[in-house]
């Protein structure tokens, strides 16, 4: 390998390697990629007829100046916190397959970010200007805007998420032991992070005095709670998959302890809700008017009230889904406790966060906002990027995890070497 | 952002423009002419005099291009010792809209799909000034003003300790010596974090490219205040920066057939709004929110 020649052979191994990898799957698989880039595409064509004519292609207006777009991007910063997070749950618990959690758990938080990027990248008017925002290129407002704190620590976390696991699949690729002392801190690092990034997140709605509806203190620690029910959630739907179609063992034992997480997160979540929907109704304020509209409707505008019921039964619902053992350790009643939390949540801090914090605006105006087609195309093809880049990693990922796919020197003692 | 480290942040900023350049012209090639010659543009306080004037010299031909008129784009800095202040006297203000509309002829505000305007009259029920929630903002009746109700028009407040300027990732608005909020349009990246900040909706936003016909274009145009604005970026009032500058009253004072709008230096304590804020009952909208504003409501004494 030392030798130029031997050098160019070997970066020719891995990169025919990751394609065949890539593109040879079962009929499944090729389904699944197939109608990801189909979406993507499609969102494409869509973002770009908003691009030519601008945002008047969308449903927002001054009155409701963000929606459907800024909505997934705050479900998704909790989403990419969350995969982080469960690393400390790996550890404290001491689950076996250590590695291939804080790997995939890595890996996810890096596509998660990377969507909720794209979705504020959507959201700008002016994306030929967005060099404006870099550090020291451009003239970022710092520390005073928390949009420039959210840039710096986005991106920050994006880079800590795919430096660790490069580092590790590297490390595995040469059948080397990880130096434990020099990527350990960077692991540790990375969960005061994910707390971080979302923090930053709840702060940029919260110090606006403007909206009295994000002006609660509450709101960071209300999104930490929230983030610990989705992220977990999806995360025990993708350990699933990830144990059906590869050679990685995963133990129930490890998705009902997840999910146990997830039933103490929810009842935070929902405790910290009712927190806050005691003190606006019971003092009464006009700052009630937000609630009032996302519960029960304003003046005869009731666009989320169906949605936030729906959001509340899920959550409830799976609340108790996790909470009782029964329920819990039966893997069917496990997976419709995971997609009500996934929805239930995403109803909550999404739409059901970013609109009424718009209705009624400063004036008193009731607008309502619904996303039309474009918002909603866009928004999927951006999902189907992030998913697509996700199980694309995990293509690679995993055979080099398991030990399949090493360098060229290992490869001829075959596939059984284990590491553990 | 400003003057530290100015050859470094230059070289580094050569350096990372260059990169950036190369890495965006798939973007930039699918982007129209004069996206592409603005694309490097600096900031508007960043630039030396001489860059300002050949800006000036590129949009005042491309402006003549596009409306058939010859501009005149100010760039006349505030005057020193000057703090603007406006008065609304609310007993007065009968909710005729004749300043919304002529805000909207002099700022050369868009017209159709989506007429934008900068002032908001409100309609209130009498009894009530504070709880905006039962305001009626789109009010049509045959004749103004209507029993039983008040007028309340708002717009930007030009508040001293503004949200909308703290909360602007990237310094593309900022309050000018004079007083004044204002935007470089060709900075603003459309984000609308100062919308969702601002406790008095007083921005606005260009949905699309805005409609404004050639006839009704206003030739006269200070670069930070009603110049021809583009597609999505964020506008706001600016008390009509290219009149008070060369001391004359904002077109909104002028057009107030009721003599409800006054204006005026607060610094100077011979000024008409000095004399009405030492001598009514003054008060400002949301003073609670600690924004400072320089917008004085007031009644007869």
């Amino acid at each position: 390998m030392e030798n130029p020649q031997g050098l160019l052979k070997e970066t020719w191994h891995f990169y025919k390697k990751t394609l065949m990898l890539v593109f040879r799957g079962s009929k499944i698989y090729y389904a699944w990629c197939i109608s990801l880039l189909a979406m993507i595409i499609v969102g494409f064509i869509f973002y770009w007829k908003q691009h030519e004519m601008g945002l008047i292609e969308t449903n927002l207006t001054d009155q409701v100046s963000w929606g459907l777009y800024i909505a997934n991007f705050t479900y998704l910063v909790g989403m990419a916190a969350a995969a982080v997070l469960l690393v400390i749950p790996s550890y404290i618990y001491q689950f076996k397959p250590i590695k291939e959690i804080v790997v995939l758990g890595e890996l996810f938080a890096a596509s998660s970010i990377i969507m909720a990027i794209l979705f504020v990248m959507v959201d700008l008017g002016r994306l030929d200007r967005v060099w404006h925002m870099i550090p020291f290129v451009g003239s970022m407002n710092f520390p005073a805007s928390l949009l420039a704190w959210d840039v710096l620590v986005l991106n920050g976390y994006l880079l800590l998420n795919l430096f660790i696991p490069i580092y590790l699949l590297v490390k595995f690729y040469y059948r080397k032991e990880p130096n434990w002392k020099f990527i350990l801190p960077f692991i540790l690092l990375s969960i005061p992070w994910a707390v971080g990034i979302h923090t930053v997140t709840a702060f940029l709605y919260n110090g606006l005095a403007a909206r009295p509806f994000w002006n609660a203190s509450i709101l960071a620690p209300r999104f930490l709670a929230s983030a610990f029910c989705s992220g977990p959630a999806i995360i025990i739907i993708i350990f699933q998959i990830i144990r059906k179609v590869s050679s990685i063992t995963l133990e129930d034992k490890a998705l009902f302890k997840i999910a146990e997480l997830i039933a103490y997160s929810m009842f935070l979540n929902l405790f910290l809700l009712g927190a806050e929907i005691f003190k606006e109704y019971y003092s009464g304020t006009v700052h009630m008017a937000s609630f009032k509209y996302l519960f029960e409707g304003l003046h005869e505008h009731t666009a989320l009230v169906p949605w936030i019921w729906t959001a509340m039964a899920m959550n409830v619902t799976a609340f108790f889904l996790f909470l009782i053992p029964s329920t819990r350790k039966r893997l069917s009643t496990l997976n419709l406790g995971c997609l009500f939390v996934i929805v239930g949540v995403w109803i909550e801090k999404g739409p059901g966060f970013v609109i009424p914090g718009f209705v009624p605006d400063p004036l008193g105006e009731i607008h309502e906002y619904v996303p039309n087609l474009l918002e909603l195309m866009v928004s999927f093809g951006i999902w189907a990027t992030g998913l697509l880049i996700f199980t694309l990693l995990m293509k690679v990922a995993i055979p080099i995890e398991t030990g399949e796919f090493s360098h060229t020197e290992y490869e001829k003692e075959g596939y059984t070497v284990k590491r553990h | 952002m400003r003057n530290k480290n100015l050859t470094r942040r230059e070289f580094i900023r050569n350096l990372s423009v260059t990169a950036l350049a190369g890495a965006s012209l798939p973007l930039l090639s699918s982007c129209s002419k004069e996206e592409a010659e603005d694309f490097l543009q600096k900031h508007f306080l960043e630039m030396t005099e001489d860059e300002k004037k050949r800006m000036i010299a590129k949009l005042e031909q491309r402006y003549l291009e596009r409306y058939g008129k010859n501009f005149q784009i100010s760039t006349q800095e505030a005057q020193p010792e000057t703090l603007w202040g406006y008065g609304l006297e609310l007993s007065r203000c009968v909710g005729c809209r004749r300043c919304v509309y002529a805000c909207a002829q002099e700022n050369n505000l868009s017209r159709y799909a989506r007429q934008l305007h900068w002032i908001r009259v409100l309609r209130l029920k009498r009894g009530n000034l504070i709880n905006l929630e039962d305001s009626e903002h789109y009010y049509a009746p045959e004749t103004v003003p209507e029993k039983g109700f008040i007028y309340l028009p708002v717009q930007c407040q030009q508040c001293q300790d503004a949200p909308c300027v703290k909360v602007c990732p990237i310094h593309a608005t900022w309050q000018e010596p004079d007083g004044i909020v204002v935007v470089d349009y060709n900075w603003c990246i459309g984000c609308r974090y100062c919308i969702a900040a601002c406790p008095y909706k007083g921005r606005v936003f260009n949905w699309a490219e805005p409609n404004l016909p050639k006839d009704e274009v206003n030739p006269n145009v200070h670069y930070l205040g009603n110049r021809p604005r583009m597609k999505c970026a964020v506008e706001k009032c600016t008390f009509c920066i290219q009149r008070v500058r060369q001391g004359r009253y904002p077109a909104c004072v002028e057009a107030c057939p009721t003599g409800s709008r006054k204006f005026g230096n607060l610094l100077d304590p011979k000024s008409e709004i000095r004399y009405i804020i030492e001598r009514k009952r003054v008060f400002r909208l949301r003073e609670e929110l600690n924004t400072e504003s320089k917008f004085y409501y007031f009644f007869e004494s």
